[in-house]
């Protein structure tokens, strides 16, 4: 009986924390939403984020994004010729990229690689007292550190998002046209034709978008609600590349589900 | 003349933990003021609250004639304005050189034309030594000269109150001597008044016009360098002449008695 309730004491205590940290994110967003004019007003201060979130992780989207090109062309390839459908390779290797898999992987990319630094970084910054140093100088680290940061992954995120989709495809015609020999003008008419602008590429678009919002409000609230310490830095960092990931598949679910119904 | 900084009955606790408890004190316009005490007393919540950083459980604290308990984000970022600080390890941005950590507060703070701002910086940096330094990165510097960069980042736009957490603490002698003669003339050529929070006795009475001595959340004696030095009292013979055994104890408080503790 002790046992039972000590463990629903302690579900309650996790629960009750869980709600409150949750309750702390959201006023943490809308004080950065508040504070986004004085942000973006010094755009240089978004100009270099946005370099380093999404220019530096170009190499890692840009590679990626050719190989999973190249094996979406090479699975694609081995089913549709069974139908004797080859030439829609195009078709499928576009549609997967820009509906899905181009907004997702890029999405999971930058929050393995832009989103753990920029957590590690307003960590590191609040255990070494530079966030308190500033708040000291009357300058508010959340317009000055956070919302340079989250808006520079915003805007960088559906860029990203839309490079890799391009990459993505360039893989695909490597290996489906080069390589197999699939019909070059079949190859990229298919496609033009089976990819529409509005339903395929903005609403990959805006998945990413939305992505972006989701990984970068992440990214820099546990970096300000990290311990102050090494361990702490360590562990929000972790749980900025895990929470990222499980809310990117599950708001790809959502939108997907909204987007491309019936579709 | 009223003081620039008063705490009067002032307490504040962590949760459950009661920090201070009813702690009164003064900072008169133009003195440097050393509040000292073991690890823990509550010395560092002292000037978290002199800065707004927390807020009183109850009692008042004013600074500048102006009520801080209940002052809002704006106004207190007014008040800050008029307050420079310098933190433990210097925090200084590590993204940042040297000439523009220094440069932060009057960019931000203020419009002046790039041409006065590197002037600015250039005189500030010159008044601690390190003109030279200033296209080094943080991470280049000794520890000694890092606190003198966050020390002229603290005073790069001439506050009227500097607070000082530990600026003594892991100096080497000639660095620790060289601060504590740049707090007093910096206190005195800028006409401010300056609070340090530290346990550096020595260098500490050299340089101070007051001192208050913290334990365990109140305010146990206070008084001048000299009547801090003749002093009959336990708890200050024991600081400044650095005794193992008086009223500080050595042992934290434990739940149970040793005995107890390895029977069980």
């Amino acid at each position: 009986m002790g046992f039972l309730l000590d463990f629903v004491e302690r579900l309650g205590a996790y629960v009750n924390h869980r709600i409150a940290r949750l309750g702390f994110a959201a006023r943490f967003l809308w004080v950065m939403l508040r504070t986004s004019g004085t942000s973006l007003m010094r755009l240089h201060l978004t100009i270099r984020e946005i370099y380093f979130a999404g220019v530096l992780s170009l190499i890692i989207v840009s590679v990626s994004a050719l190989f999973v090109g190249m094996v979406l062309a090479l699975q694609g390839y081995d089913t549709l010729v069974r139908f004797g459908a080859s030439e829609a390779v195009g078709t499928l290797v576009a549609l997967s990229l820009v509906r899905e898999l181009g907004p997702v992987m890029a999405a999971l990319l930058f929050a393995s690689r832009a989103g753990s630094a920029i957590t590690a970084e307003i960590g590191l910054m609040k255990a070494t007292e530079q966030l308190a140093a500033m708040e000291m100088m009357a300058v508010d680290p959340i317009a000055r550190v956070v919302g340079p940061r989250f808006w520079g992954g915003v805007i960088s995120m559906p860029l990203l998002a839309a490079i890799f989709s391009a990459i993505g495809v360039f893989g695909g015609y490597l290996i489906a046209v080069v390589q197999i020999g699939v019909d070059f003008g079949s190859f990229w008419s298919q496609m033009q034709a089976a990819v529409d602008w509005k339903s395929d590429v903005v609403n990959g678009l805006l998945k990413s978008f939305v992505f972006g919002i989701a990984v970068s409000w992440i990214a820099v609230f546990e970096g300000y609600d990290a311990m102050p310490t090494a361990e702490g830095v360590s562990r929000a960092t972790t749980r900025t590349v895990v929470i990222s990931a499980v809310v990117i598949l599950m708001l790809d679910f959502i939108l997907t589900a909204f987007m491309f119904r019936g579709n | 003349m009223p003081p620039l900084v008063e705490f009067d009955n002032v307490s504040f606790a962590y949760g459950s933990r009661a920090v201070l408890k009813g702690m009164s004190l003064v900072v008169p316009k133009g003195q440097v003021v050393a509040i000292m005490g073991a690890s823990g007393s509550g010395k560092t919540t002292v000037l978290r609250l002199m800065g707004g950083a927390l807020r009183a459980s109850s009692g008042t604290v004013r600074v500048f004639g102006q009520t801080l308990n209940r002052m809002r984000t704006r106004e207190l970022y007014e008040l800050r304005r008029d307050m420079g600080m310098l933190f433990q390890f210097g925090a200084l941005f590590t993204d940042l050189s040297v000439f523009d950590n220094v440069a932060f507060p009057i960019r931000e703070r203020t419009n002046l034309p790039e041409r006065i701002v590197k002037d600015l910086v250039m005189m500030k940096l010159e008044t601690v030594g390190l003109r030279g330094a200033a296209h080094l990165r943080p991470q280049q510097l000794s520890g000694g000269m890092a606190r003198r960069v966050a020390l002229a980042r603290a005073i790069a736009l001439d506050p009227k109150l500097i607070m000082y957490d530990e600026p003594f603490a892991g100096l080497d002698p000639i660095s620790l001597a060289i601060t504590g003669k740049l707090i007093r003339d910096l206190n005195d050529a800028l006409g401010a008044s300056s609070v340090i929070v530290t346990h550096d006795v020595q260098e500490s009475l050299q340089i101070v016009d007051h001192v208050y001595f913290v334990s365990e959340g109140r305010i146990v004696a206070h008084g001048t360098p000299d009547e801090v030095r003749n002093s009959e009292l336990p708890f200050v013979r024991q600081f400044v002449q650095a005794q193992t055994d008086g009223p500080v104890p050595f042992h934290y408080p434990a739940q149970r008695p040793y005995r107890e503790e390895l029977l069980a």
